[in-house]
């Protein structure tokens, strides 16, 4: 096996590398040798720039079928390299598209993957990787299995750096076989979204179930708008249909890491806190005094999610005047 | 159209607090009230609605879990009859006990492989334990394309049409029968199963599957075949404890004093 060989699959856009993948990239060439894997249109133009934050390695395969057809291909080539090359460790972010590769690849190889992981340690041969468990506790997990370790790690679980480096960038032609194309992406449509993106906002207000109705979010994006914010949902309201799943704040969806973070009617589910944990300031209004999220809050209030919402427009708007 | 719906029994994420057994480093599942996944009801009205649109449907409900969980495929079952959800399969059997996603859609592999399909619906993952790796994990093993995060789907008999959610809106995907389909949280709204469907469901005859049936290695899966271990749990840094309040009139204050405090407001 080569010796502290550490991968990452990058995802790209117009030869951009995504934010989580330059993340992975830094945190790779930490851990050891970091190469990188480009698919794609752009793939060339995406590895350079993953040269600058840290990898000292790139593997392109422009064909443009990656594109045009879902997470198959991908699978494919990353098979055979893994099975030829054999690195010790290869990170996926946690997006739609690395699940579905992630997923398919651990079945073709026989092996597991590690999600929601938010740190990986080197430890002797191997590594192991830290995942969220259970309200307050933090699992250490290995995989058990020979070969490649499969790693799903959480965006801004690690911070992107640019190093100045450059990387070799190898271009290689995988035998995709008609399998690769059985998923046909026939379009791609943009939906626009009002105010910043929820991903980046500097703050967040977020709604779940304790609002007691899809109407109460009223107050939740006046509270956004006021602070310049984005809106988040917990999944217990996406689910419910009252908010749209571009909203959903956790482990599926989207982790948010903002200034400001205020959880309105939120009890602080698993899933929830994972992808709101590293938000700098966290206020919590709940009516329920044993709810979870208050142990993650700096301020929490007790009360009627719905009157405190209240108050506290009336209250920003006299302080503004 | 010969639908498999997978569904899993979790503890009742509206009621329970998950907690984790310290020694086993398990979810806890004993002694918690148990339902069917709220997202597997997502993904059962995606399906009832695509056999109301095709017509001519039957419908299969498959899950793995302990005994109690024919509570769940009952439960499905029961939204179902009316629209041909006919017959429920559990896998159940001690050594699958600790499966990892690996182990748990192995067994569901080999129940779906004893009999003829043309699309199978997941939901993306599960409620409680969230990795959502066993849907794509099941197409890989069934050899079949897999379509997720899927938010409306249409179907002609030989090809299967749906939005996929993306970070930035949605693509449009085309693939072949047979496939899977994993339904995102939220898209469609479960229906209340009917009384009528709840007393026929309540009658109908489970099949019961263990790991001989299956034709699995008990080596292979649960604990012993898990790929995925914990090894330690530690406890989460804590954050510096906060202050909680009772709303006595001042918490919108305290709140934007504290809004102020941080440059927010």
């Amino acid at each position: 096996m080569a010796e502290n060989a550490v991968w990452v699959y990058g995802e790209s856009r117009d030869g951009e590398p995504t934010a989580v993948t330059l993340e992975l990239v830094s945190k790779a060439a930490e851990l050891g040798d970091a190469t990188v894997v480009f698919l794609g249109a752009g793939a060339e133009a995406a590895a350079e720039i993953a040269g600058r934050y840290g990898a000292a390695h790139a593997l392109v395969d422009p064909n443009p079928s990656y594109d045009e057809h879902l997470a198959l291909g991908a699978v494919d080539a990353l098979h055979a390299l893994v099975t030829e090359r054999a690195p010790s460790l290869l990170l996926f972010g946690a997006t739609y598209d690395s699940r579905d590769v992630a997923s398919r690849l651990a079945a073709r190889l026989d092996c597991g993957v590690v999600c929601n992981c938010t740190d990986v340690q080197r430890e002797g041969e191997g590594y192991k990787m830290l995942t969220p468990w259970g309200g307050d506790a933090v699992a250490v997990c290995e995989l058990h299995c020979a070969g490649v370790k499969l790693v799903l790690a959480r965006a801004k679980a690690f911070a992107a750096r640019e190093s100045g480096g450059e990387c070799r960038i190898e271009r290689f032609e995988a035998q995709l076989g008609a399998s690769a194309r059985a998923v046909r992406i026939v379009d791609a449509v943009e939906e626009a979204a009002q105010g910043p993106s929820l991903s980046d906002a500097a703050v967040v207000v977020a709604g779940g179930r304790g609002l007691g109705k899809p109407e109460s979010f009223d107050k939740v994006e006046e509270l956004a708008a006021l602070l310049g914010g984005a809106v988040g949902a917990t999944r217990a309201v996406v689910d419910a249909g009252w908010r749209p799943f571009g909203e959903q704040i956790g482990q599926t969806g989207v982790t948010v890491k903002p200034s400001v973070y205020i959880a309105c009617g939120i009890s602080g589910a698993v899933q929830h806190l994972s992808g709101m944990k590293g938000s700098r300031t966290i206020i919590a209004i709940n009516r329920d005094p044993d709810a979870p999220i208050f142990r993650s809050a700096d301020l929490g209030v007790v009360g009627d999610v719905n009157t405190v919402l209240a108050d506290l427009l009336a209250e920003i708007r006299t302080r503004r005047g | 159209m010969r639908i498999i719906v997978c569904v899993k029994q979790v503890p009742d994420p509206e009621v329970v607090q998950y907690r984790v057994d310290s020694s086993s480093k398990r979810l806890v599942r004993e002694g918690v009230e148990v339902v069917l996944d709220p997202g597997d009801g997502v993904a059962l009205e995606a399906a009832l609605q695509l056999a109301e649109a095709v017509g001519d449907s039957t419908l299969t409900v498959v899950s793995m879990g302990p005994e109690r969980a024919a509570e769940a495929v009952r439960r499905a079952l029961a939204m179902g009859v009316a629209l041909g959800a006919s017959a429920g399969v559990l896998i159940t059997d001690p050594a699958l006990a600790g499966s990892d996603a690996r182990g748990t859609a192995k067994a569901l592999a080999a129940a779906i492989r004893m009999r003829e399909f043309d699309l199978v619906f997941c939901a993306t993952e599960s409620t409680d334990g969230y990795t959502g790796m066993t849907p794509g994990m099941l197409a890989e093993m069934l050899n079949i394309p897999h379509l997720s995060f899927v938010r409306t789907l249409e179907c002609n008999g030989r090809s299967v049409t749906a939005r996929r959610v993306t970070e930035r809106g949605y693509q449009v995907l085309e693939a072949d029968l047979p496939a899977l389909v994993t339904i995102a949280s939220g898209s469609f709204e479960p229906r209340y199963p009917p009384l009528r469907g709840l007393m026929a469901a309540k009658r109908m005859q489970l099949e019961t599957l263990d790991v001989a049936a299956l034709g699995l290695d008990p080596e292979d899966v649960g604990t012993a075949g898990a790929r995925e271990r914990v090894v330690e749990l530690q406890s989460a840094e804590a954050r510096a404890a906060g202050q909680v309040v009772p709303d006595d009139g001042e918490g919108a204050a305290r709140i934007a004093d504290l809004l102020a405090r941080v440059g927010a407001l």
